[in-house]
């Protein structure tokens, strides 16, 4: 296979988040968040309704510009670093054309044309085993079928880097392992994979490495095993004990 | 009620007789509307995506002054065309004053921002959902307004067709422009003004009927395909 990017070569990671913070009028959303992502498979980002996983998540592909602090990729093509991302998307947006059509129109925006276009668009469809749907409307497609075509469409870009924004959070469980087992033939590729969920049991299926948010903040940063097996904080503790745990401070 | 009934008559008459002059009228506001719409939508479908997308100063005010070039007054637009192509004016020299083509460019000017301005809605509402993944995609401001006027072609075609409608209906600034002049640049709503002038009410109300049909089918077919190929692409 062509596809599969050399994973020594790294075009724009690590990824540097240099006391970020990001406001939303007077709110604090994410509040001086300092890490460094690096290659290795998948990253999850963990946390509660409203810890800030999203924000984090569109701060780290720049959709959104931090209020303080940086976002800086270290990678030789880092001015670049656009190119070398894709984002997956709660609901994903498909344009109101055919499947494959969805898939060519992202190619042509990263300049691929013609027969290499035909043959990516056609390989991404093969990919997801969305083949005989090729010529449907996306629109009419299910939801599962709209979001593993989602996946096709950032697979046809290659990405160094894949984000994902609860790919499978109104998904029913059929649909839920057929996009994990998507994500995971990602990762056999070579893609980092960087992924926000707030559901355990994914986390514990697919996690490496997980960053565990509370109330805007970065609370740890650990391997998943040690991470699972006994965290640090008590915020985390009761996150995975299945306890809400409420900020003293945000309580009255 | 006679005079009614006497209208449907004369209007049933007209199209059964169908002369040459009906035709010629009824050909004529249909290729000076129609082209005066096509290029509306050039112009204004484009430039209702540039306000939608773009972050400029002025943009508030540039989309309050859409939203009242709706309502511009046909006959002032007639007036000000006038102006601009009469022998004095700045384009004299082209002689276009009482041609179709006078009255193409004084449908174009009234109709454009009814479509810039419908269709700038349209974009905004369509690009705060579209906004987050194209971004993703890396779209340029430019690609992006192309990809959501075809993603919105349902609802901006009836932009367009609202256009249309304003065209096809005015009769003050293509009487101004155009001179309602036989076999050149009569229409069907200046022939129904002169009809009424003329004291012929039941033939300037039969026109009024065939102008109405015409629109009320010209709807129906595009509504028709609007529906088929939205069964179809979803």
């Amino acid at each position: 296979m062509t596809r599969i990017p050399d994973p020594t070569i790294n075009a724009v990671l690590p990824l540097e988040l240099d006391n970020v913070s990001y406001d939303v009028g007077a709110s604090r959303i994410i509040d001086g968040l300092s890490t460094v992502i690096g290659p290795g498979s998948r990253t999850i980002i963990l946390g509660a309704n409203g810890a800030g996983k999203s924000v984090m998540l569109r701060l780290c592909h720049g959709l959104i510009r931090p209020t303080a602090g940086a976002v800086r990729w270290h990678g030789a093509d880092s001015g670049q670093a656009q190119r070398h991302q894709a984002m997956v998307f709660q609901r994903p947006v498909l344009l109101r054309r055919s499947a494959a059509a969805n898939i060519a129109y992202a190619l042509s925006l990263r300049g691929v044309r013609g027969a290499e276009r035909r043959r990516r668009t056609a390989e991404a469809l093969e990919w997801a085993g969305l083949t005989a749907l090729a010529a449907r409307p996306a629109r009419v497609l299910s939801g599962g079928e709209q979001q593993r075509l989602a996946l096709a469409r950032t697979w046809a870009l290659r990405p160094e880097v894949l984000f994902l924004d609860e790919p499978s959070a109104s998904l029913d469980p059929a649909a839920t392992h057929a996009i994990e087992s998507a994500i995971a033939a990602i990762v056999t590729d070579g893609t980092k994979i960087i992924m926000t969920t707030h559901d355990l049991g994914q986390a514990r299926r697919l996690a490496d490495d997980i960053l565990f948010l509370h109330d805007g903040q970065l609370i740890e940063h650990a391997a998943a095993d040690t991470f699972f097996a006994g965290p640090q904080r008590p915020e985390a503790h009761a996150f995975l004990d299945g306890r809400l745990w409420i900020n003293p401070a945000t309580e009255n | 009620m006679a005079d009614i009934y006497e209208a449907f008559l004369a209007a049933f008459r007209l199209i059964l007789s169908f002369d040459r002059d009906l035709a010629e009228i009824i050909l004529l506001s249909l290729k000076v509307s129609g082209i005066a719409v096509l290029l509306a939508a050039l112009i204004g479908l484009p430039l209702g995506g540039a306000v939608a997308l773009f972050r400029f100063p002025g943009r508030g005010a540039l989309t309050i002054l859409l939203n009242g070039l709706m309502g511009l007054p046909p006959v002032v637009v007639g007036l000000l065309v006038y102006l601009i192509l009469s022998r004095a004016g700045p384009l004299g020299v082209l002689n276009l004053l009482f041609t179709p083509t006078a009255m193409i460019i004084a449908q174009c000017v009234l109709v454009t921002p009814i479509v810039a301005a419908l269709s700038r809605q349209v974009i905004e509402d369509l690009w705060t959902d579209y906004e987050e993944q194209l971004r993703s995609l890396g779209v340029t401001p430019v690609r992006a307004i192309g990809t959501l006027i075809v993603d919105g072609r349902y609802s901006l075609l009836t932009a367009v067709l609202a256009g249309f409608g304003r065209a096809i209906a005015e009769v003050g600034a293509v009487m101004i422009v155009g001179g309602n002049i036989d076999h050149v640049t009569r229409v069907m709503t200046t022939a129904i003004s002169l009809e009424t002038m003329k004291g012929n009410l039941s033939i300037a109300l039969g026109l009024g009927i065939i102008l109405i049909l015409l629109s009320l089918s010209i709807n129906s077919a595009v509504y028709v395909i609007k529906d088929v190929s939205q069964r179809r692409l979803g």
